[in-house]
């Protein structure tokens, strides 16, 4: 039920993401979500991608600081209000989003969102109770 | 002007003279009350009786600033506490700070030789003196202070800060003389223009500037934006505090050296070995009237020249070279003393963090920065921005609260600084002085 993400720190400077993404491609690594948070100062860049060990080993031999996260990918009703749903199902239950981004891809009708919540597994049995769809970590890299 | 005539142009013979019964006495005392010394100069094989002439200073051992930490706090001073009427303190290159002591007569003789400076910068019982160096443990605040008494000055103890009011103050009451570091003076100007005020146009004509290192440069700076004479005053607060030597009106050429109370050396930073007038080298102070808390040849790690022709202003004192540089790597930031090592000190209490950084000094317009480059390990890295910004908080605050120094912290990639064999070079500094 959860997806690996794999996360880097990149000072604000031309290049950084250039860099990242050079590593990939030159390794084969399919981007297939990403999100980028910054500062003035610096960025981390999140990434979902298709093969996550081999990610880190590539970009980790670079030099780079990478870490992992465990996220979960949730399917959202892609109509008015979907996403509403669900994040107030979460805040009734106390659930704290650290932060989401969206995939780019669909899963049939839906689209899909990810998540970081404060309490993963918590999060996940309550959209589960409540009949959200979750989709699996081999679901999520593949898609 | 000259504050004490008498001893301020004592020919160059009686003076020495003075020194070296001065000196014996010294010695003779550190040795009979403190064990540090005891032990020194029994390992370097002297006693207090081979003191014989001037030249046999140099027969006695250095002390420096790690002898004092070793001491911390009280373990150099020669008198019991009860005759201890006040203490200072400066940052040492570890947590603890360097402590410093003085007897009633200590801060009498302080107080003459502030005053001293103030009469060698032109300055009389009539002058309001604007004292904006920080009162508290420094010893500029309050050395600054007692010797404008001393002479008669009317003092307004300002302290540093609150940067508004102190352009307020000098306008409103009209100070003829203004003490804080050369760095300050220049943000007080600019301050002061931005809010739209005058500031060639206040009551100010001199200012005594210390507790960093400037040069010819800034002094013009100074000069022309406040429309006064700028004067350079040293002290280090081991040997002292602010008074140790001061330029004179007169010459402006060298600051001279209060040999009746502190014998001046120079010796080569690297050997030990005394070097001639006219040569660059270190400054060695040895304080000769000192009662609480005596230095044999401290070694202040300035570097500097000492001249020895006679100056215009009539003083037989040497003068000292404004300071060139330092033998360690001290920096001074906004008149803080700051060392790489401390710095390191506070990154390593923090968990995670790895011993890669790099300091860049600069200044944004006159005041000094100090940017703190850490790099971020893998430990410490979270996906989360937030985390990563508390990291950079909390670093600032350690550094502002261990060593009284504000630092703009930023996170830089794994693997990107500088990696070092043998002395890592972990300071860019910038300014120019």
């Amino acid at each position: 039920m959860k997806v690996e993400q794999i996360s880097i720190f990149l000072e604000n400077k031309p290049g950084g993401l250039t860099n990242v993404t050079r590593v990939l491609r030159d390794t084969k690594i399919n981007i297939r979500a990403l999100s980028l948070a910054d500062t003035t100062d610096f960025g981390v860049l999140r990434l979902i991608v298709d093969d996550v060990a081999k990610a880190r080993e590539v970009l980790k031999a670079q030099g780079m600081t990478v870490g992992r996260t465990t996220v979960v990918g949730v399917e959202v009703p892609d109509r008015p209000g979907g996403l509403y749903e669900i994040l107030e199902l979460l805040s009734r239950e106390n659930i704290n989003v650290e932060y989401m981004y969206a995939f780019v891809e669909r899963s049939g009708e839906n689209a899909v969102i990810i998540f970081r919540f404060d309490n993963t597994d918590r999060a996940i049995d309550i959209l589960l109770r409540n009949g959200h769809r979750v989709l699996p970590g081999e679901k999520v890299h593949g898609l | 002007m000259i504050y004490n005539q008498e001893f301020e142009t004592l020919p160059r013979e009686a003076l020495e003279a003075l020194q070296l019964s001065r000196l014996r006495q010294v010695v003779a005392r550190v040795y009979h009350t403190v064990g540090f010394y005891r032990k020194a100069f029994d390992e370097a094989g002297v006693t207090p009786e081979d003191v014989n002439s001037l030249d046999d200073l140099r027969r006695l051992p250095f002390t420096c600033k790690q002898n004092l930490r070793d001491n911390y706090p009280f373990g150099l001073f020669t008198v019991p506490m009860s005759n201890i009427v006040r203490v200072h303190a400066s940052s040492g290159t570890t947590g603890k700070p360097t402590v410093v002591g003085y007897t009633k007569r200590d801060i009498e003789t302080w107080a003459e030789l502030m005053a001293r400076s103030y009469a060698a910068a032109g300055l009389t019982s009539n002058d309001i003196i604007h004292n904006a160096y920080g009162y508290g443990l420094f010893t500029g605040g309050l050395g600054a202070h007692y010797g404008a008494e001393k002479l008669g000055a009317s003092v307004i103890p300002m302290s540093g800060g609150s940067t508004k009011k102190q352009i307020m103050l000098l306008q409103d009451f009209g100070p003829t003389a203004i003490c804080c570091t050369p760095s300050y003076a220049l943000y007080l100007a600019e301050a002061g223009a931005e809010m739209g005020v005058d500031m060639k146009s206040l009551r100010l004509r001199v200012g005594i500037f210390g507790a960093e290192p400037w040069g010819e440069r800034i002094r013009a700076e100074i000069e022309d934006k406040l429309n006064i004479m700028a004067l350079d005053i040293y002290g280090l607060s081991e040997v002292m505090g602010p008074g140790v030597a001061i330029e004179c009106a007169e010459g402006r050429n060298g600051l001279h050296v209060f040999e009746d109370h502190f014998i001046v050396e120079i010796i080569d930073p690297v050997t030990g070995e005394v070097l001639p007038y006219g040569e660059a080298g270190e400054l060695v102070f040895t304080t000769i009237t000192k009662e609480a808390f005596p230095l044999i040849r401290y070694r202040s790690k300035d570097i500097s020249r000492l001249m020895p022709e006679i100056c215009r202003c009539g003083r037989t004192f040497v003068r000292m070279e404004r300071i060139t540089g330092r033998s360690d790597d001290m920096l001074i930031i906004r008149g803080v003393n700051v060392y790489p090592s401390q710095i390191e000190s506070v990154l390593m209490s923090i968990e995670g963090l790895e011993p890669h950084y790099q300091l860049i000094v600069d200044r944004e317009g006159s005041l000094d920065t100090l940017e703190v480059q850490v790099e971020v390990s893998e430990d410490v890295f979270s996906d989360e921005v937030r985390a990563l910004q508390n990291l950079e908080k909390r670093i600032t605050k350690d550094i502002k609260d261990i060593l009284g120094v504000t630092s703009i912290v930023k996170l830089v990639e794994a693997k990107t600084l500088e990696r070092f064999e043998g002395k890592a070079q972990r300071v860019i500094d910038k300014r120019e002085i």
